[in-house]
């Protein structure tokens, strides 16, 4: 537990662990923050994936530090410098791969980890400011991933800086003046380039950095969430302990270790097996170097992206299909206010709810699916369609959220032990 | 002067490659389904890659570089000694750690061509190893193109000669004259493509051959786009039984520690 820094028993020991102790609470960290801090023992499938996270995150910064090592931002040297990473840099391909494809392994965690909340109701008070600030954290990610897809300099690369930074040239009045700005130049150009990689390796992952302590600093004060939805901080033993609570060392660090290892053997098989993923995580045309006189025959963003993609394409006008694309981004932050269900878990929730967070998933892949492709007519009315389905989910959340029947909610967390 | 190396690369394969490689291809001049050919080469065929290096340094070339490749990493990789890289592949005057380079000047290629010939690194990844095969062997007379004589169906109107006409000869296409109906009652012709025939200049090559030819420099193309495509995964086999061990001691430890948890 947490001790005050002096009293500390690994301070009161000898050696050079009780003299780096006495001056460094190393140990008084170790207590309060991992073996002091008490964690549902109901944890399921989908608890990994906030350790996931984290470990895409360190895995970004380690191999983005070596990629910058032989990066050279600037239009005429960006792309032939990753393809001397590619081919001459001992190991370069590793990191490369490790880093474009981690990426998108990156989106599937925090998607995942993100349906975990819907799932549970882990926004719900007290947990809405952790909720927003994993919002934030998901927004500075889009920006990284945004900046770091244009670094490689390929065809795709360029028009889909293009297409994006465009957007911002919808807004009424400060729309053109803002996307020359953004740019550095009167198109997307060498100073675009530079600036995207100046974010991209310093401003961006501070940022992310800062956000992720917050939102891991926040989780401290609230405690885990649940698949039962239910508060062990309300039933707690004579000790003062949650008696649904387990330490979180060692119980979920050995935990989230097994976690790890079947999560790198997938991403493992993808790394060496398919790396492109069939061209889903690298694009075809980024292996061809921007051309501002080519365009490639279709242009989408990388898979992560194409569910907001496909509802701007949906709507036909391009300042309301901008708009569109903002709101289904901004509604996220507003569902811990939304959600009026007296019941957090989807466990005890009525159907409707159980319904309307299925369609909705359901949306959001095949609005990913729409987005990658080319349109059609009978595709953007899907999209169309689809992106109704989306707004709905949030839209009438107060709505169907209310309706029952909903399950009596236990006093304790269910859990069974295995074996 | 490429003799030698001809002979040591190719003696002991021509003995299998070419059954072995042809027997996947298209059997007759038919070729209405052209758009289904897919290369299916092999990167792990030392040989048919030694091949493709062959064909390319010798047709493709004095045309198309290689700018990401050196000589010497691709020697290294296929297992070409010094020796036959020196004498059959390098161009004169290149050095082993030059890379693969054009001697056309790019000035003169788009005198000659409309356009410079496109660099090839990285075209097996841009476009894919079955557009490349396509391309390659759906070239057909044309005498409208008076600049080449001939036209593709990968590529309609490319650019491009057809350089490896000596090996395959000329083909005529066959096309007949469909006759639609559009939605707005207008009826419209097209030329619709209904196979290859042999044309009156034959090449050196039989069809069987030349569809080896053609799947070996595919296959050269695809190792170019990716060097280290044999490496990685062969490097996987191992990283995942790692992590597969790594994973059954780390369940094994959960489980120990969650005994206590009830």
């Amino acid at each position: 537990m947490a001790n005050a820094g002096n009293t500390s028993g690994a301070a009161a020991k000898g050696g050079f662990y009780g003299w780096l102790n006495k001056r460094l609470p190393v140990q008084d960290f170790i207590d309060s923050q991992l073996i002091g801090y008490y964690a549902p023992k109901n944890f399921n499938f989908w608890y990994f994936f906030g350790f996931l996270a984290t470990l895409m995150l360190a895995m970004q910064l380690l191999t983005g530090i070596f990629l910058t090592m032989n990066y050279k931002p600037g239009a005429a040297t960006a792309f032939d410098s990753v393809e001397y990473i590619m081919r001459e840099v001992d190991g370069g391909w590793l990191i490369r791969y490790l880093h474009s494809t981690g990426a998108s392994f990156f989106f599937i965690v925090v998607y995942l980890h993100m349906f975990r909340a819907f799932l549970y109701g882990s926004y719900r008070a007290p947990r809405e400011l952790l909720w927003l600030l994993g919002m934030f954290v998901y927004l500075a990610l889009m920006a990284e991933a945004f900046f770091g897809y244009v670094l490689p300099w390929g065809n795709m690369s360029f028009w889909g800086a293009q297409v994006i930074v465009n957007l911002f040239g919808t807004i009424p009045v400060i729309g053109p003046g803002l996307v020359e700005w953004i740019r550095g130049d009167y198109a997307i150009a060498d100073a675009t380039l530079n600036r995207f990689f100046a974010l991209h390796v310093v401003a961006v992952p501070l940022a992310l950095l800062l956000l992720v302590m917050l939102h891991l600093v926040a989780l401290r004060q609230t405690g885990s969430n649940n698949p039962d939805g239910i508060e062990i901080k309300e039933n707690k033993g004579a000790d003062g302990k949650p008696l649904d609570g387990i330490p979180f060392h060692p119980y979920y660090t050995v935990k989230d270790v097994m976690g790890m290892g079947v999560f790198l053997m997938i991403f493992a098989a993808v790394i060496f097996f398919i790396p492109t993923m069939g061209g889903v995580f690298l694009e075809p045309p980024n292996f061809e170097p921007a051309n501002p006189l080519s365009t490639p025959e279709h242009i989408a963003p990388v898979w992560y992206f194409t569910p907001f993609y496909a509802m701007l394409r949906a709507v036909p006008d391009q300042k309301l299909g901008a708009l569109v694309m903002l709101l289904s981004i901004v509604v996220f932050f507003f569902v811990p206010w939304l959600d009026r269900s007296p019941v957090k878990s989807i466990r005890y929730k009525g159907w409707l709810s159980k319904v309307f967070l299925a369609v909705f998933a359901v949306s959001f892949v095949v609005l990913g699916y729409l987005g990658l492709e080319p349109p059609s007519i009978g595709r953007t009315l899907a999209a169309r369609v689809f992106t109704v389905v989306y707004f709905a989910f949030f839209v009438l959340m107060p709505i169907y959220s209310k309706i029952g029947p909903f399950k009596k909610v236990p006093d304790r967390v269910v859990y069974h032990a295995h074996a | 002067m490429r003799a030698s190396f001809w002979v040591s690369v190719l003696a002991p394969l021509a003995l299998f490659s070419h059954s072995a490689l042809a027997a996947e291809g298209p059997a007759t001049l038919a070729g209405a389904d052209w758009e289904k050919w897919s290369a299916g080469n092999d990167v792990q065929n030392n040989a048919s890659l030694q091949r493709g290096a062959r064909n390319f340094l010798g047709y493709c070339v004095g045309c198309h570089s290689l700018k990401y490749m050196r000589y010497a990493r691709m020697a290294q990789d296929l297992h070409i000694t010094p020796e036959q890289l020196e004498t059959d592949l390098l161009i004169p005057g290149d050095k082993p750690t030059d890379y693969i380079i054009s001697p056309m000047p790019p000035a003169d290629a788009v005198n000659w061509f409309g356009k410079a010939p496109p660099d090839l690194s990285l075209e097996a990844r841009l476009r894919g190893t079955a557009w490349i095969y396509q391309y390659l062997k759906t070239f057909y007379a044309d005498p409208s193109r008076t600049t080449t004589g001939v036209n593709n169906l990968r590529l309609p109107n490319s650019a491009m000669p057809h350089v490896l006409a000596n090996l395959e000869g000329v083909k005529i296409g066959v096309f007949r004259t469909v006759e639609e109906k559009g939605s707005d009652g207008q009826v419209s012709k097209r030329q619709e493509f209904t196979g290859f025939r042999p044309g009156e200049v034959a090449g050196s090559l039989s069809e069987a051959d030349y569809d080896g030819f053609v799947r070996d420099t595919v296959n050269f193309l695809d190792y170019v786009g990716e060097p280290a495509q044999v490496a990685r995964r062969q490097l996987g086999i191992w990283v995942l039984l790692f992590l597969l061990a790594f994973t059954v001691i780390a369940w094994l430890l959960k489980k120990e520690y969650w005994k206590d948890v009830h």
